[in-house]
Formats: structure tokens, C-alpha cells, sequence
């Protein structure tokens, strides 16, 4: 369920730093000490070996092991895969969004929790039902089959498998994000003879952009690294229907040590530039909140 | 805080209603259907073996108490975490509060092969740990690092709002009038942080029951021992034993369904907790 908990754009954040309640220095020593000997073991550690590991063998084996074909093929799958099914669930979360936020009807709260649903589900059924629904003994597999078309251990599948599993994010920012806003200005817009999309282009959305980004640096994050939904579906056909966290399995299974940890040190690049980029959007969607707030009390 | 206005002005309702419920129901609903069509037409005897079959009462418990370590220890270090993160102001803090989310941004693969070589036998970690005869990786002890990891932005995240929203001043005013900084952590922090922290820790435990990607690494995924049951349905799925693996999907698909149920409820119960305070 990554990404389950409340969205922390516009929050206060930690940049407020209230003076410590006297608490006895030894205290808060022993405390910090623990916090950060914990977050040090479980991530920080995990994440220096990874490049530690990766340059083990020299620089030339790093870069042969980037620069290797299959690894190639893997990362030009895994981003076709993301650069699908992100697109699909804008698009989704934008209409998702709107309804839920500008509009009242029974069964809203219910329709909310389901957006939520693949969230709750393990990976490995999320690829599961897939291979029910649409494997060539699948309810509606077996009638595609006889004409070729191939979705399950193909990229189809993997396409598929990718954007479930990243379906509710940008909905889930973009949701609160309208509902706090209000819809004075869509409003206004209206009644001044604007149509309805040109009011999404002009005003909701440019006023939803970080929220909106937001959602796709996490989706992203998320579709980049999905493993078990996909493992299911690819089939591990190398060269074929291996993504890039399938081809760090492979590597390792064959004791490609230095291989797999220089695949795995891509990722973590990118998990540091996520981070950079989730904290940029928090403080810029804080300073606008303040703005606007400042300008309302002015009013 | 919901201003919705209501069906006047803004146009798009009945598009974008129609959207997001056809775009919900082809790619989430009916795909999850097929879990229980697929259950009913197998003899009830068979789902009752596939379900309780003693490997899959062995990953049962593997997944459920892993899980519910790793959420625990989540919880118990997530606190003192977002403790510190709101409070104290020390070097380092800013780096503290963004490495936290680092398990949302790295992908669970990546965080199962670093956590295996950092526990095996010979890892910078696992080295120490087996001169003391413990061993963490390849046994039941490294599917809770992974657990603990993969969950670990959970509490936090959950309890560090909550954190910021509580006036310091209840506290020194506690301390006023007399009452020790025990008391007052018992009487006025902890009855605030509970609902919060309630929901962290099932937010944890959810996403460690599901897991899947790191476990599978760190594990070595030996039947009865080291198996977690989306690894058990994995075995199913390769050996094409379609219906085995859907009548345990059946069982991870009701806790699923009953842990979003029960972080609903915790989630509501916890704002109305903090609009009332």
C-alpha cells in the first residue's frame, strides 16, 4: 500500500521545529540516537552498499554491466511501460477528481474506497487476476487467442499490471487537493461563458500542478520498480518481457553480483532524485498555500 | 472541509462520473472479480485442502506474525522517529526526514538484495550477527527486516502530522500545574498519538502482508520455513495450478479487503480525533 498514508503536500511539514518541551538533554540525545541508529540500519545502510557493491569490481565492470544488451532491452521495457500507463491514470484521476471533489452523489465515499483497492492488494494477486481474465486459458484470453493477440508474457501484460497497480495515485492527491480549494473560480469562469475542458485547462488544472506532479513522481516511482504484479505476468522471457526490476532477480539468481547491485544502484539514483523532487513539490505547494492565505486575510 | 458544490454550475459531471467507473470497473473490478468466479467453480472440498494444506498454514503464520513484528517495531521506532523529527532541532534532521521515505521511492527488489547482503553470513551487518549465532538472512528473522523495511514510512508519516498539530502548551501547562513530564506524556501525548498511531501500524501491517518483491530475495523460500503466501501462490501460478493459487489468493484477497475496511474506520476515527482536539 505505498503511498497509503495522507498526502504530505501543503502540510506545515517539519520545517516548524517547535523548542523541545524540556526534555532532559540526555533524553533527547538517547532519543535522536535511536531514531537515527534505526533509520541508519534499515535505510541508509542498505542504500551505501548498494553503490559500495556496485563498484566493487572497478568502474569498467559498472559500466559493461550497464551498458550490457539485455540490461538495455530491460530498462528501454521498463520505461515504455511507464511512459503508458502514467498517461492512463492521469487522465483517470483527473476525471476521477473532478467528479469527486466539484460534485455530490450517493455512494461517494464508497467510490473513494475503491479507487483505494489496489492499494490493498497484494502484488502478486493484482498479476494474478490478470492471467485469470486475460492468460490463454483466461475468461476472455482464450477468446482472443485464436486471433494472435498475445497479452499475458508480453508487454501488454506488463502494461496492464503496471497501471493497476498505480491507479490511485494521482487521484489521491488531486482529490484533496480540489476539495480544500473550492470551486469559486471554476465558478466564475463558468458564468463568464467558459466551456467546461477549457476551464480544466485554464484554471483547475494550473492551480492542481504540484499536487498533480506530485502524483506522478509517486506513481512513477512506483511503476519504475513494480516487481511482483509483474513478475507474474512477464513470464521472465529475456530479452523480451523482462523489466528491469525482473532482470536484477535474474542477475543475482546467477551470482552476477556486481551486475545486478549496478542495475539496482539506477534505481537508487533514481529513489534519490524522487526524494529531491517530493520535497521541492512540498515547499513549493507550502509557499503557494502561504501566499494565498496571506491574500485571503488581506481581503 | 468538502465545499462541493452541487450539481449547478460546473459542467462535466456525467463525463467524468462515467470515466472514473469505467475506467475503475475495467481495469481494478472485474479483473479482481475473477478471484471469487474462479473460487466458485471448484469443488468446496478442493478450496478447503488448497487453503489448508499444511504449507499454507506454515505461510500463514510466516506472513501474518512477520508482518505483524515488523508493523510493531514500526510502530515502536516510528514514534521515537517522528518524535524527534518534530521536536528537536539537530544536524542531520532534514536528511533524517527524506530518508525516511526512501522506501516509497526505491523499488522493493532493489531494498530485498541490498537487505540480503547486508545480513548474509559474510555482510556488513550479518558478519557480527552470526559471531553471535543469529542468523538474519535466509530465515524467518530477514523477512522481518524486509517487512520492517518495506512498512517503515507508515508510522512515521502517519504520526509525525499529529505530532506538529499537538500544542506544546497543553504540555508546559500540565507541567504548571505540577504534574511530572511521565504524567504528562501519559495523560496528554499518548491518547493523541493513539488513533494515529493505531493506523500507522495497520497501514504497515497491510503493506507487509502483501509484500512480495523484497521478501523474495532475503527469504530463501523454503517451503514450511521461509515461505510467505504470496510466494506460496507465486509456486502455484509456475506449476500452472491456477486453482490452488486462486483459493489462496481468496484468503489474501478477504484480509485485504478487511484491513482497508479497518484503516477506513481508523483513518476516519483519527481525524475526527484531531478536529475535536
Amino acid at each position: 500500500m505505498a503511498g497509503a498514508t495522507k498526502s504530505r503536500l501543503g502540510r506545515g511539514g517539519a520545517a516548524r521545529t517547535r523548542p523541545a518541551a524540556k526534555d532532559p538533554a540526555w533524553v533527547r540525545r538517547l532519543l535522536i540516537g535511536i531514531a537515527v541508529s534505526f533509520v541508519f540500519v534499515f535505510v541508509a545502510l542498505p542504500l551505501l552498499l548498494v553503490f559500495s557493491e556496485a563498484l566493487k569490481g572497478g568502474l569498467g565492470g559498472y559500466v559493461a554491466a550497464i551498458t550490457d544488451e539485455e540490461t538495455l532491452h530491460a530498462l528501454g521495457l521498463t520505461v515504455l511501460v511507464v511512459l503508458v500507463s502514467i498517461p492512463l491514470n492521469v487522465v483517470f484521476g483527473i476525471a476521477a477528481a473532478w467528479a469527486i471533489a466539484r460534485f455530490d452523489f450517493p455512494g461517494k465515499s464508497f467510490l473513494v474506497t475503491l479507487i483505494d483497492l489496489p492499494f490493498a492488494v497484494s502484488p502478486v494477486v493484482s498479476g494474478m487476476v490478470f492471467v485469470l481474465l486475460l492468460g490463454a486459458r483466461g475468461v476472455l484470453g482464450q477468446y482472443l487467442e485464436p486471433y494472435g493477440i498475445k497479452i499475458i508474457f508480453a508487454t501488454p501484460g506488463l502494461v496492464i499490471a503496471t497501471t493497476f497497480v498505480t491507479f490511485p495515485f494521482v487521484a489521491r492527491e488531486l482529490i484533496p487537493f480540489w476539495q480544500t480549494q473550492g470551486a469559486q473560480e471554476e465558478e466564475a469562469a463558468i458564468t463568464l461563458g467558459a466551456g467546461g475542458l477549457r476551464v480544466l485547462r485554464k484554471v483547475s488544472l494550473p492551480a492542481a500542478r504540484y499536487a498533480l506532479l506530485y502524483g506522478v513522481v509517486l506513481a512513477s516511482a512506483r511503476a519504475l520498480g513494480e516487481f511482483g504484479a509483474v513478475s507474474v505476468v512477464s513470464g521472465h522471457i529475456r530479452g523480451e518481457t523482462n523489466t528491469l526490476p525482473l532482470h536484477i532477480e535474474i542477475l543475482y539468481g546467477e551470482y552476477q553480483m556486481q551486475a545486478a547491485f549496478a542495475v539496482a544502484s539506477l534505481f537508487a539514483l533514481f529513489g534519490l532524485v524522487t526524494l529531491v523532487a517530493k520535497w521541492w513539490l512540498e515547499k513549493k505547494s507550502r509557499l503557494e498555500r502561504e501566499q494565498t492565505e496571506e491574500a485571503a486575510a488581506l481581503r | 472541509m468538502s465545499r462541493s458544490t452541487r450539481r449547478g454550475v460546473l459542467p462535466g459531471f456525467g463525463v467524468s462520473l462515467g470515466i472514473t467507473v469505467g475506467y475503475l470497473s475495467l481495469l481494478v473490478l472485474i479483473p479482481l472479480a475473477m478471484v471469487p468466479l474462479k473460487a466458485s467453480s471448484m469443488d468446496a472440498h478442493a478450496f478447503w485442502v488448497a487453503i489448508s494444506s499444511p504449507r499454507a498454514l506454515a505461510s500463514y503464520k510466516l506472513s501474518f506474525g512477520a508482518s505483524a513484528i515488523a508493523a510493531l517495531l514500526n510502530s515502536a521506532f516510528g514514534v521515537v522517529v517522528a518524535w524527534v523529527l518534530v521536536r528537536y532541532e539537530f544536524p542531520g534532521r532534514r536528511i533524517l526526514d527524506a530518508l525516511v521515505d526512501l522506501p516509497f521511492a526505491l523499488p522493493t527488489a532493489v531494498g530485498g538484495l541490498a537487505l540480503t547482503t547486508l545480513f548474509a553470513k559474510t555482510g556488513w551487518l550479518g558478519e557480527p550477527l552470526a559471531k553471535l549465532g543469529i542468523s538474519v538472512a535466509f530465515a524467518p528473522a530477514g523477512v522481518c527486516a524486509a517487512l520492517t523495511f518495506v512498512g517503515l514510512p507508515f508510522v512515521v508519516r502517519t504520526v509525525q502530522p499529529v505530532l506538529e498539530d499537538l500544542d506544546p502548551e497543553l504540555e508546559e501547562a500540565a507541567a504548571s500545574l505540577g504534574a511530572s513530564r511521565w504524567m504528562t506524556l501519559r495523560k496528554i501525548v499518548a491518547p493523541s498519538l493513539a488513533p494515529s498511531l493505531l493506523t500507522g501500524f495497520a497501514l504497515a501491517f497491510a503493506r507487509a502482508l502483501g509484500e512480495y518483491g523484497s521478501v523474495v530475495f532475503i527469504a530463501g523460500n523454503m517451503p514450511m520455513k521461509t515461505e510467505i503466501t504470496p510466494l506460496l501462490i507465486m509456486a502455484k501460478l509456475e506449476q500452472f495450478d491456477y486453482a490452488g493459487a486462486t483459493a489462496l489468493a481468496s484468503v489474501m484477497l478477504l484480509t485485504s479487503f478487511f484491513m482497508l475496511f479497518l484503516i477506513n474506520r481508523l483513518q476516519a476515527r483519527a481525524s475526527r480525533a484531531l478536529e475535536t482536539s
